[in-house]
């Protein structure tokens, strides 16, 4: 009895610094992040809170809220953006054993502040019905004077064309780069409007014969409930760029701890649990992604678009060339 | 005399200094504020990003402002000028209800028209869809696709904003005097030569001043270009801020743009001068205008309905379908709330403050109150853009001087002024305090200072004059300054989505979010609830119209 009596005060006295609390600054979709929040909760009874709202609009809050923010976990869908709040200096060394063995090197930050934990490409998709693949062959094979007029991009505004570019300039150089973006604006079918599934979706009705987009658009379309969606993915396919060298460009979707984070531990848990195979195979297939952790499955469906090699570069690469990308694009006049 | 006006010698010297004044400078100071502090940019730093921009993007960003407000400009007046004209000028079956539904697309916010828009005309929306399936050519097919260029962003905004050119010029044709028309017929002039040579130059003020009116919302607008993907000055502020981080560059903008809204406030100030100097009270228009039927009555009323089946019909129509099919109303209800809480009592605030300053005006004919005044008035003209910059830099300055002196009391820092809806309340007050202003103006000076002299006498203090008097009797126009107050409040997207304090939604910005992640249908539910209460204050002002 007396053994019980003691087990049970260390239960209560230990239960309410177990069952501590992790706040959550996402720029990922509460409904594609909160199914595997909630089963961490069930599983570690740590509570999460989640914030979402616009990557560079919650790096601001988390700079200006400095050594008062409530965030300890800072995710976003993109690893320029994780760099530039590593620039910000609010972020802090994750020192887990578990991340650093699972998650490949060149998906983690190489200062270990922060880390992948979904992973997407941006290939190339065509028309089945007008390209031949065989006329396809590299990013910078885009400028030519072959695809005048036939190729649809989103704005330069948007990071993932910004990370693009950035991987652009870390493999050619900034001048080859420049003349290289000039070369495909020339190449537009029309100005840059709308998101990623737009331009596949001008792809399929003939605006455009090419579309420069992530694959989990065209994951979405494949799985669309309606038939006019359908359609369109029924009339593109995939090409893998760049496979004779550096592979297709990738980004990934990806978490830190903020410098001030008051709840370390139980943020640290949190991205440990993220990158088990379980969560792993889930977190990307939810939104048609590749896992980081290469033991975990890949869906079906991301399996079906086949397999390719992508770019080995360290993605902090694409924060450290982000403003100048950026510039960069600007002068091409890329709107 | 003595008891409403200070006895002064000068009419520019100080009066005695008490609450009403007090706050009334404060309140022109609170609108100063951001004006300064984006115009001190130009003298002070500059900025990494200000030669980049300068090289690359500034004329970019002047060049597709300018064509905008252009093509608005012309939208505006090819809606309103028209259907104004129609409606004053002829009877026929269903004038009356015309001339308010004409109003309707007012309670839209340019932007929900642009996402509703876009998904009506998307590749598989409901009409290209349709054509498809009939094997419509693809040259009918292609612009529709076209909707996300700058030319659709000037197609949506014209169909929102034209009401205020119907508004304006109609009430300047129905104001103009039947006697000079008749002498125009009997001097041998056709129908046609008098509205050329009469009718139109008589209203030019009118309408000129709703087309300023409708360019300055058009550069203030932000969801719109930002959607379609049009780079104006909006949109280069907010990606400079926080894509660059440059606050400085993206203040220098702002000053830039600010220029353009300063020509454009001294236009309007001109044309609408020259209004009041038109009108003259002879026998009404109302009198002369011609019954028509038939035909003719047909094409007028299809003429009317063009605006306003394209302007409200149609969107409200899907955002009906997509909002009661897709939507789950339960995940909206806490933004909703959000929404009404946050507009119910900025709204407050902003009114009891325009009480305050218009009784100032009242009570104290100084000749500098005025000047006071119309500085305040200003802010309606500031693009929320513009208003949240110059408000969020000095407010996290002042936030690092309070966590810095807090310090040593061992208080936490925190984002006391930036991070808090007091931020946003404060944008608000600057940008909306003109309406309210204006409302209670009206209001005001229809009550005789009698009514106040007799109020003192018995022995009522100034507050009690304005609080136990005034207010009852001009209950009709602080309930309009109110309602409209709350709409626009609810329509604001630029600076809410700036200033709102973290993980705090509103409708507008849920709408813009949802949009901007590619869920058009699921955006329809909050939209919706946006234009509904955005009717009350049209159907108001159609009758407050209706009245004089």
């Amino acid at each position: 009895m007396r053994q019980f009596l003691v087990i049970a005060l260390a239960v209560v006295v230990a239960c309410p610094a177990l069952a501590g609390e992790v706040n959550v600054y996402s720029a990922r979709k509460d409904a594609l992040i909160m199914p595997l929040l909630e089963q961490f909760t069930e599983e570690t009874g740590i509570d999460v809170n989640l914030i979402t709202g616009k990557a560079d609009a919650l790096l601001s809050r988390i700079s200006a809220e400095g050594a008062a923010t409530p965030a300890d976990i800072y995710i976003t869908v993109d690893a320029g953006r994780l760099h530039r709040a590593k620039q910000a200096g609010v972020l802090q060394p994750i020192n887990s054993k578990t991340l650093k063995a699972k998650i490949p090197s060149r998906l983690r930050d190489p200062d270990d502040l922060w880390v992948g934990l979904t992973l997407r490409a941006r290939p190339i998709f065509y028309a089945k019905d007008r390209v031949d693949p065989s006329r396809l062959s590299t990013y910078e094979a885009l400028s030519q004077d072959q695809w005048r007029g036939k190729i649809c991009v989103r704005s330069s505004n948007n990071i993932y064309n910004q990370s693009l570019v950035a991987s652009m300039i870390e493999a050619d150089g900034i001048s080859a780069t420049e003349n290289w973006a000039r070369g495909l604006v020339n190449n537009f079918a029309r100005k840059p409007t709308g998101g990623d599934t737009d331009q596949l979706r001008a792809v399929a009705s003939g605006q455009c014969d090419l579309a420069i987009a992530n694959t989990y658009y065209f994951g979405r379309l494949l799985e669309a409930t309606n038939q006019a969606d359908k359609d369109v993915a029924d009339k593109l396919a995939v090409f893998w760029p760049n496979q004779d060298a550096r592979g297709t460009h990738v980004n990934v979707s990806g978490a830190a701890v903020t410098k001030y984070a008051k709840n370390r531990d139980e943020a640290i848990m949190l991205l440990e649990f993220m990158v088990s195979d379980e969560a792993q195979a889930y977190y990307a297939e939810i939104n048609h992604e590749f896992p980081v952790v290469p033991s975990s499955t890949i869906s079906p469906l991301m399996l079906s678009l086949g397999r390719f090699r992508s770019d080995d570069l360290n993605l902090s690469v694409l924060g450290v060339h982000n403003t100048e990308a950026v510039k960069l694009m600007d002068r091409a006049g890329w709107q | 005399m003595a008891i409403i006006g200070q006895p002064t010698k000068s009419r520019w010297s100080l009066p005695r200094p008490n609450g009403f004044l007090i706050l009334t400078t404060l309140a022109a100071l609170c609108v100063a504020l951001p004006i300064s502090v984006v115009l001190s940019f130009i003298i002070s730093g500059q900025s990494d990003a200000w030669a980049h921009l300068r090289d690359t993007l500034l004329f970019r960003y002047a060049a597709n402002s300018f064509l905008l407000s252009g093509l608005v400009a012309f939208g505006v007046i090819v809606l309103g000028v028209p259907a104004a004209w129609i409606i004053s000028f002829y009877r026929f079956r269903g004038r009356r209800i015309l001339s308010f539904l004409l109003l309707l697309p007012m309670a839209y916010p340019a932007y929900i028209l642009a996402y509703t828009y876009t998904g009506v005309l998307d590749y598989a929306g409901p009409v290209l869809t349709w054509m498809r399936a009939i094997n419509a050519p693809t040259y009918l097919m292609e612009p529709l696709l076209q909707i996300r260029s700058l030319p659709g962003a000037a197609i949506m905004l014209s169909l929102v904003l034209y009401p205020y050119v119907y508004l304006l010029s109609r009430a300047a044709f129905l104001d103009q005097s039947a006697n000079l028309m008749e002498a125009g017929y009997s001097l041998g002039q056709s129908r046609f030569q008098v509205l050329r040579r009469i009718v139109i130059p008589m209203a030019r003020p009118a309408i000129a001043a709703g087309t300023l009116l409708a360019v300055m919302e058009t550069l203030a607008d932000y969801g719109t270009v930002q959607f379609f993907g049009v780079q104006t000055f909006t949109t280069g502020i907010v990606r400079t801020y926080y894509g660059f981080g440059d606050t400085a560059g993206a203040a220098q903008l702002s000053s830039v743009l600010l220029g353009f809204v300063a020509l454009l406030v001294i236009f309007e100030r001109l044309s609408r001068n020259r209004v009041q100097y038109y009108s003259d009270r002879l026998r009404k228009l109302e009198q002369a205008s011609v019954e028509i039927t038939g035909l003719r009555a047909l094409i007028a009323q299809g003429l009317c309905l063009i605006p306003i089946f394209f302007g409200f019909v149609i969107p409200s129509g899907l955002l009906f379908y997509w909002a009661l099919f897709y939507s789950e109303i339960q995940s909206f209800w806490h933004i909703t709330l959000n929404s009404f809480m946050l507009a119910g009592g900025s709204s407050i605030v902003i009114v009891g403050v325009a009480l305050i300053i218009v009784y100032a005006n009242r009570l104290y004919p100084a000749r500098w109150l005025p000047h006071l005044t119309l500085l305040i008035g200003l802010g309606y003209a500031l693009p929320g853009v513009v208003v949240a910059i110059g408000i969020l830099i000095p407010f996290g300055n002042i936030d690092g001087w309070i966590s810095g002196a807090l310090k040593t009391f061992g208080v936490e820092p925190s984002l006391w002024l930036s991070g808090s809806l007091f931020a946003l309340v404060f944008a608000y007050l600057v940008r909306f305090l003109a309406v309210a202003n204006g409302n209670i103006f009206s209001g005001l000076s229809r009550i005789r200072p009698s009514l106040d002299h007799s109020g003192r006498l018995l022995g009522l203090s100034q507050s009690g004059v304005l609080a136990r008097i005034h207010v009852p009797l001009m209950r009709g126009s602080v309930l309009t300054a109110l309602l409209v107050c709350f709409v626009d409040i609810l329509k604001e997207l630029p600076a809410t989505l700036i200033l709102r304090p973290f993980d705090f939604n509103t409708l507008a910005v849920k709408a813009y979010e949802l949009a901007d992640d590619e869920r058009l249908i699921d955006a329809a539910l909050p939209s919706l609830l946006i234009v509904i209460v955005g009717i009350l204050p049209v159907i108001w002002l159609n009758r407050s119209v209706g009245k004089e």
